[in-house]
């Protein structure tokens, strides 16, 4: 969700980086300021970063554990070895391979139709003249405000009609209009100096090729961001495809995780349902990490008003 | 393309950021006309799948919602407001509209304080403040379902490391599963752990744009740490507190995966966005009342954008 602020999306300005050290107001090491600086400092820090990774920890932990070290009231932090039984149970109880086969498909199909739609229709929104061009605008901000989630059952009527349903298209297809990645790339396109399209336009480019020689070139960043924004978007999508599919087959992996938790629902099971969850979790964890500044600047966009 | 051999900055509509509406009237010359289809051969295609997918669907769930109707059964009847009716007047609507208030008020309120505790430990002037930022941003990233299967095991009253830590202590673990309440309070604890990085990242850029000179001047006049932050900083973050309050009040009335992976027959924990997916997917198909429910469910978002939008104006105007 985005307020209707516009606010520059690119991730390379330095907003929100960490302040760089100020001049000290008392000598550095005075054991007075140091006691301050891992108190006041570095304790909250510290917890606010376990809360986040102790679970994770668990997850990966738990994932390399048999049913016996699980099923005991004495718990044993670390895993007795890199065993990965859990794993290989959890590729032959439900076809984890094919989920990560479709999950994947439908990530990169999908994020890469949105990417260029959005690309396609900022363009043409800032720099094609075109009558009611504001107010196809508005509607695009208006959908923006639409949430999928009440959406789904007439897109479910709709796409099982037309023979959608246990279909990867039909899992692609509804999501596929972007008003997030449109409305991103305008705001980010308006703030492109006119004069390098001028002068590729007195040179005869045309629409097509001042896009992709030059505003593409020249927006990276901001593609990027709507781009890795828009990947774990699909990625990570729920509601749909477990509405659209019930069959293994053209299950993506959040579904499929489902599956998984239906048929290991004893106690034994939870090692391989945190198999499946780091599954889920860890390309896009590592997606994250590499590329974190990207995604935390798509995803705040809007923030700062003005 | 060879044509334009004078520059013809009139016709630029990319100055920025001024209102791009101000484009003189033309003729319908070539250049329009090619102008007019490029638009159309770009845009098209998006605005298509937002109407289908986005737009159509809001009008079919008001149609839906006048039916008795059987998700799957070729035939339905017209029962005009019946849907509504029986909502508000069961049980169903203060259970479902009590659920989603505290699931709601709990998760927005939850996530912002302590989305503001961490800015601040974030905005102190240590070392690893940069990876500790990205680190509490990222459960904001991760699949709810994943991330709802490691909780769930973590609260698991037999074998989770929270049972194995209240027995340490000599407690016995509470029911999360069983008890419908105990279910609310695990998927909303669960909701704010994932939720709060984002408030935090988001108040950690207010608190870094607020004016320097200003905290200095206090800092000059002895006003300690906390009074500052209460009497400046809280008062000067107030446009990011309105930002978030909406933000989050939003994709909290939207929150879906966490609910149906941790308590999936939503004993306890059906709000109004479960309530339709059980009423139209669960065991009854009753796609009529689902879209009732989703029909309410819009109304309520519909009326929170409305504020935002109407905030927005306000400042906008007043600056």
């Amino acid at each position: 969700m985005t307020s209707l602020s516009p606010v520059s999306p690119d991730p390379t300005a330095p907003a929100v980086t960490a302040p760089e050290p100020g001049p000290h107001r008392d000598r550095p090491f005075s054991r007075r300021n140091l006691v301050q600086t891992v108190v006041g400092g570095y304790v909250p820090l510290a917890i606010a970063t376990l809360v986040v990774f102790l679970p994770l920890l668990w997850m990966v932990l738990s994932s390399f554990k048999q049913a016996g070290e699980i099923v005991t009231t004495d718990l044993k932090i670390l895993p007795e070895g890199l065993n990965l039984e859990n794993y290989r149970t959890a590729m032959t109880t439900v076809p984890f391979g094919q989920f990560f086969l479709n999950s994947t498909i439908v990530t990169l199909v999908g994020a890469t139709i949105k990417v260029l739609l959005a690309i396609l229709t900022a363009y043409a929104l800032v720099f094609v003249r075109f009558p009611f061009r504001n107010f196809i605008f508005l509607l695009i901000l208006v959908a923006l405000m639409v949430p999928p989630q009440v959406s789904i059952l007439p897109n479910f009527i709709l796409i099982a009609g037309i023979g959608g349903k246990n279909t990867l298209w039909g899992i692609i297809l509804p999501g596929l209009g972007t008003a997030f990645g449109t409305f991103l790339l305008r705001q980010h396109f308006r703030t492109l100096p006119a004069s390098i399209l001028e002068s590729a336009e007195m040179d005869g480019a045309g629409h097509w090729r001042r896009l992709w020689q030059i505003v593409v070139p020249v927006s990276v960043p901001s593609i990027a961001t709507v781009a890795l924004v828009t990947i774990v978007t699909e990625w990570n999508d729920y509601i749909w495809p477990l509405i659209i599919t019930d069959r293994p087959e053209t299950m993506t992996l959040p579904v499929g995780l489902t599956l998984l938790q239906n048929s290991e629902s004893n106690a034994a099971g939870w090692g391989v349902l945190m198999a499946g969850a780091v599954l889920v979790i860890v390309p896009i964890l590592i997606i994250f990490a590499a590329l974190q500044r990207y995604i935390v600047a798509g995803l705040t966009q809007g923030s700062v008003t003005g | 393309m060879t044509r334009q051999l004078a520059p013809q900055p009139s016709t630029k509509p990319n100055r920025p950021p001024g209102p791009a509406a101000k484009i003189p009237h033309r003729r319908w010359t070539a250049r329009n006309r090619r102008d007019f289809f490029v638009f159309l051969a770009m845009a098209l295609p998006n605005l298509v799948l937002i109407a289908v997918f986005t737009y159509r669907p809001l009008i079919s769930n008001m149609y839906y919602s006048t039916l008795d109707w059987t998700l799957g059964s070729p035939s339905a009847t017209v029962v005009g407001l019946a849907n509504y009716v029986t909502f508000f007047g069961s049980n169903d609507a203060p259970k479902v509209l009590g659920t989603t208030a505290v699931f709601t008020v709990v998760t927005v309120g939850g996530s912002m304080l302590l989305g503001l505790l961490v800015a601040l430990a974030l905005n102190a002037k240590v070392r690893g403040t940069t990876f500790a930022r990205s680190a509490v941003f990222a459960p904001y990233v991760l699949s709810g379902v994943g991330v709802g299967l490691v909780w769930l095991f973590i609260f698991d009253p037999g074998y989770g490391v929270l049972a194995w830590l209240l027995r340490g202590l000599g407690q016995q673990s509470p029911q999360w599963i069983n008890d419908p309440q105990l279910s609310l309070v695990m998927v909303i604890i669960v909701y704010v752990w994932k939720n709060l990085g984002y408030c935090a990242v988001v108040y950690l850029a207010g608190l870094q744009s607020l004016p320097q000179d200003v905290m200095e001047a206090a800092a000059l006049d002895g006003a300690n740490g906390f009074r500052r932050f209460l009497s400046i900083s809280l008062p000067l973050l107030s446009p990011t507190t309105f930002f978030l309050l909406i933000t989050t009040m939003l994709s909290s009335l939207q929150a879906f995966d966490l609910i149906r992976i941790m308590t999936p027959l939503g004993t306890g924990t059906s709000t109004l966005i479960y309530e339709a997916y059980l009423q139209a997917f669960g065991a009854y198909n009753r796609a009529g009342y689902s879209a009732a429910i989703s029909v309410v469910l819009f109304a309520i978002l519909l009326v929170i954008t409305v504020l935002q939008l109407r905030f927005v104006e306000r400042k906008v105007h007043y600056s």
